[in-house]
């Protein structure tokens, strides 16, 4: 038996303006709300609402076909602030019971690495957004850009989820196979998910890549990969961008209707099924214990934190974020937690990265700025300002707790 | 093993600016490939190099001038040789120079007539518009192809205004003329082709690099207490020194403990040094005169951060250089450098906010300043004149196959 997985992040950052320091105590407003709805509905035109199509049609026509959704809550946020038919088109596809969503972090943050009480807030904030909008109530968890190590396993353990995604990477997995569930090291009750990142990334990244030996990829013999696990794995999790669909491989690529043939050829073998996360969990034993140390993601070749946390520039803009964390949270000022967090979002360190930059390409999408250097400067300059701010709201306090004194 | 007839208006020691400075890297590098290069010159040292047989066409035998002992430099305009010429009238060598640039062209035209019946080699390549009738000359007694590399157009050097109609005609007539015409980036392909109406297919785009040379020098400073803002190269329109000026004053209303060095002289030197005084930052911007050798690593290395406002710059050597002393630099968009580095920060030229926003950057967020200067450091050692030197070489098999 194998069990076909399908998960699709959905996710889009609140872009930054390209804040100068002239605009240092001139303007608090950050965020490139143009841009942002520009890029918001030009993806939704592209991608969320044909790819939403193609999956209702497919949950209709083919029985037995399931997938999961992972939306990050600055998506959902801005989605309702720019076009809230993409959450309805969302919920028609939640409505058919075939589709299970998956909790992350509302800010798609690297929280867990900075502040565990900051992380605990924006699981809950998203866990909350998901059940009011969806009514469901996520057991599987995955973190930002699929950041993981037993340490958050166990973490997301205590929480009461059942299961855990992460990126099925080489080095941690050496001659074992992503295809079966595991247990994280040190947890009895959550079980590990581990993409299988060659077939995910057939489809992700290779599929129009016509220099690619593979080229044209066709049904047949994606479908022959696929039963190539029968017998040597009981599940294969095929976790990507939901953009994958339309945006990162456009439709003339033929993704739309490799896509719409897939579900029916999988099935043709009466092996084979579709399940979400949370069957994958409840209908298979684990296949015994992973260990991971240090954190792994699924980015770059490294599958490491290098993407995030690779240069000077990142991890200072990162402590810098995270050493407010009190005197932002003191303030009570929800306008300027709100920011605070937004700025969490793990896209601006990624576009801070330098790693690739010689190279091209690979950090390029929708990144709003000509280089890695441009958009610390846009970063710190907020961070310059966002303090500012922050002094601002100080004598109230003191104000505040001698009024309290007073009475 | 090919056999170039290269002409040339400054090469090094005597040298002003970048296209000595090209001339000296490419050719070096050449050499070393094995090519085998006639350097003619209007004026050079004969045994300052080893690598290249140079002919100083002030020290030539049978041809009736003896002399071009010239006070021209390859960015004189018109305005500026009369106005040389008139300070050397009052001297007694006044005789031997020509009364205004063309008649200087002219006579390096002439000589090469002369050089090119009697020296044996097999491509001809010309670097800039004085050498260009020059190369023509040789090309027509000689039946050899001619390359002409254009480091500059008129229209850099004037800014798109006022161009002299004689320089353009030399340049159109000396790109029309060659086999091939090379340009030191697509920045400049691309004006050749729109204002001289050059056949794209007869442009190869050969990016310049910079020489590794190590002087040794130790981090010098002003003060302990001061940061760095260098501007370095000629002060004329087409280097952009009013765009400094503007963003210096600007860069000072945020921050107090900077300073603003001009390295460089030229034609625009005296309303440089008014306006700064003019926008009450005198005591602010340093003007440090013409640099020459390790002086010019010795100002890299001890400014905190280059920058190159360029209006309009063909290629731009002088941030690999401030690269190769550990030195972050801006350059301005308008660059052909800018094509070919990564690791820098970019800017319109005429967007003095922005420059403005790019230095503070640079002087206050020390991890910005530590990662240019590392992985700019990094960038560079690929920029090695081996790079060029070989695609001249292949240009030259395919103009002589051709030929």
């Amino acid at each position: 038996m194998v069990s076909v997985c399908f998960y699709f992040q959905v996710h889009q950052p609140f872009r930054l303006k390209n804040y100068s320091v002239f605009d240092i105590g001139n303007s608090h407003n950050y965020f490139d709300s143009a841009k942002n709805k520009e890029i918001l509905n030009k993806v939704a035109g592209k991608c969320y609402f044909p790819a939403n199509k193609l999956m209702l049609d497919l949950i209709r026509n083919v029985p037995g076909f399931k997938i999961s959704y992972s939306f990050s809550g600055v998506f959902l946020d801005q989605c309702e602030e720019y076009n809230p038919d993409i959450i309805r088109s969302f919920q028609e596809l939640t409505d058919t019971g075939n589709v299970e969503i998956i909790d992350e972090t509302h800010y798609h943050s690297l929280a867990f690495l900075y502040s565990k009480k900051e992380f605990d807030k924006q699981v809950k904030m998203h866990s909350e957004k998901i059940r009011k909008l969806f009514g469901q109530k996520p057991k599987i968890f995955r973190n930002t850009e699929l950041i993981y190590n037993n340490e958050l396993a166990k973490y997301i353990e205590d929480k009461g989820y059942k299961g855990i995604i992460a990126e099925g990477a080489d080095h941690i997995l050496g001659w074992r196979s992503p295809n079966f569930v595991y247990r994280p090291k040190g947890c009895d009750r959550i079980r590990l998910l581990l993409k299988n990142y060659k077939l995910s990334d057939d489809i992700a990244f290779r599929f129009s890549e016509r220099s690619w030996k593979e080229w044209p990829l066709t049904i047949e013999k994606y479908n022959s990969w696929v039963n190539g696990v029968n017998g040597n794995g009981n599940c294969i999790n095929l976790f990507m961008d939901y953009e994958t669909i339309g945006e990162h491989q456009w439709a003339d690529s033929g993704i739309f209707d490799f896509l719409r043939l897939l579900p029916a050829e999988i099935l043709r073998n009466p092996d084979n099924n579709f399940m979400t996360p949370s069957e994958l969990v409840n209908n298979y034993a684990d296949f015994g214990e992973i260990d991971i140390h240090m954190p792994i993601s699924w980015a770059d070749t490294e599958r490491d934190l290098s993407a995030w946390r690779g240069n000077k520039m990142q991890l200072s803009a990162l402590r810098k974020i995270y050493d407010m964390e009190i005197s932002i949270l003191n303030s009570r000022d929800k306008k300027l937690i709100e920011d605070w967090r937004r700025l969490q979002t793990s896209d601006h360190f990624y576009y801070m990265c330098t790693k690739w930059f010689s190279d091209g390409d690979v950090h390029k999408y929708f990144n709003p700025y000509d280089s890695p250097y441009d958009s610390y400067i846009a970063f710190m300059n907020i961070v310059n300002d966002f303090n500012a701010r922050l002094e601002e709201k100080k004598p109230r306090w003191s104000e505040q707790v001698m009024m309290n004194l007073q009475k | 093993m090919v056999k170039v007839l290269m002409f040339g208006w400054e090469f090094p020691p005597y040298a002003s600016g970048g296209l000595g400075t090209a001339c000296y890297g490419l050719t070096k590098s050449l050499s070393k490939k094995g090519a085998n290069i006639i350097f003619v010159v209007p004026k050079a040292d004969p045994n300052a190099h080893k690598f290249l047989k140079i002919i100083p066409t002030d020290g030539m035998k049978n041809i009736r001038i003896k002399t071009i002992n010239s006070p021209l430099t390859p960015y004189m305009t018109s305005q500026e040789y009369e106005h040389a010429y008139k300070r050397y009238e009052k001297s007694k060598e006044r005789s031997v120079y020509g009364k205004n640039l063309m008649i200087e062209v002219d006579r390096l035209a002439r000589a090469a007539e002369v050089i090119a019946s009697e020296e044996d080699f097999d491509v001809i390549h010309c670097h800039d518009w004085l050498t260009f009738k020059a190369g023509i000359n040789a090309k027509r007694v000689s039946g050899k192809p001619l390359v002409v590399h254009v480091h500059a157009t008129e229209f850099d050097r004037t800014g798109g205004n006022g161009r002299d109609d004689r320089i353009y005609n030399i340049e159109k007539k000396g790109m029309e003329a060659a086999d091939r015409v090379i340009t030191v980036s697509n920045f400049t392909k691309n004006k050749v082709i729109e204002n001289y109406g050059i056949d794209a297919g007869k442009i190869e785009v050969v990016h310049n690099a910079v020489e590794f040379n190590d002087y040794n020098i130790d981090r010098p400073k002003i003060s302990n207490y001061d940061r760095i803002v260098l501007y370095l190269g000629r002060i004329t329109l087409q280097k952009g020194p009013d765009y400094f000026i503007q963003t210096a004053s600007k860069v000072l209303n945020k921050m107090d403990n900077v300073k603003f060095v001009v390295a460089g002289s030229g034609d625009m030197e005296g309303r440089m040094i008014e306006k700064a005084a003019e926008l009450g930052i005198g005591d602010k911007v340093l003007f440090a005169g013409f640099l020459q050798g390790a002086d010019i690593d010795r100002a890299y290395k001890m400014a905190d951060v280059y920058v190159m406002p360029s209006v309009s710059e063909p290629f731009g050597i002088t941030p690999l250089e401030a690269m190769r002393n550990g030195t972050p630099v801006i350059i301005s968009k308008q660059s052909g450098v800018s094509e070919v580095i990564k690791h820098c920060l970019k800017v319109d030229f005429w967007d003095t906010d922005q420059m403005a926003n790019k230095i503070i950057g640079i002087l206050k967020y020390k991890s910005l300043y530590d990662e240019l200067k590392k992985n700019g450091g990094d960038e560079i050692l690929k920029f090695s004149w081996d790079v060029p030197a070989e695609k001249c070489n292949s240009i030259y098999k395919s103009v002589i196959a051709n030929g």
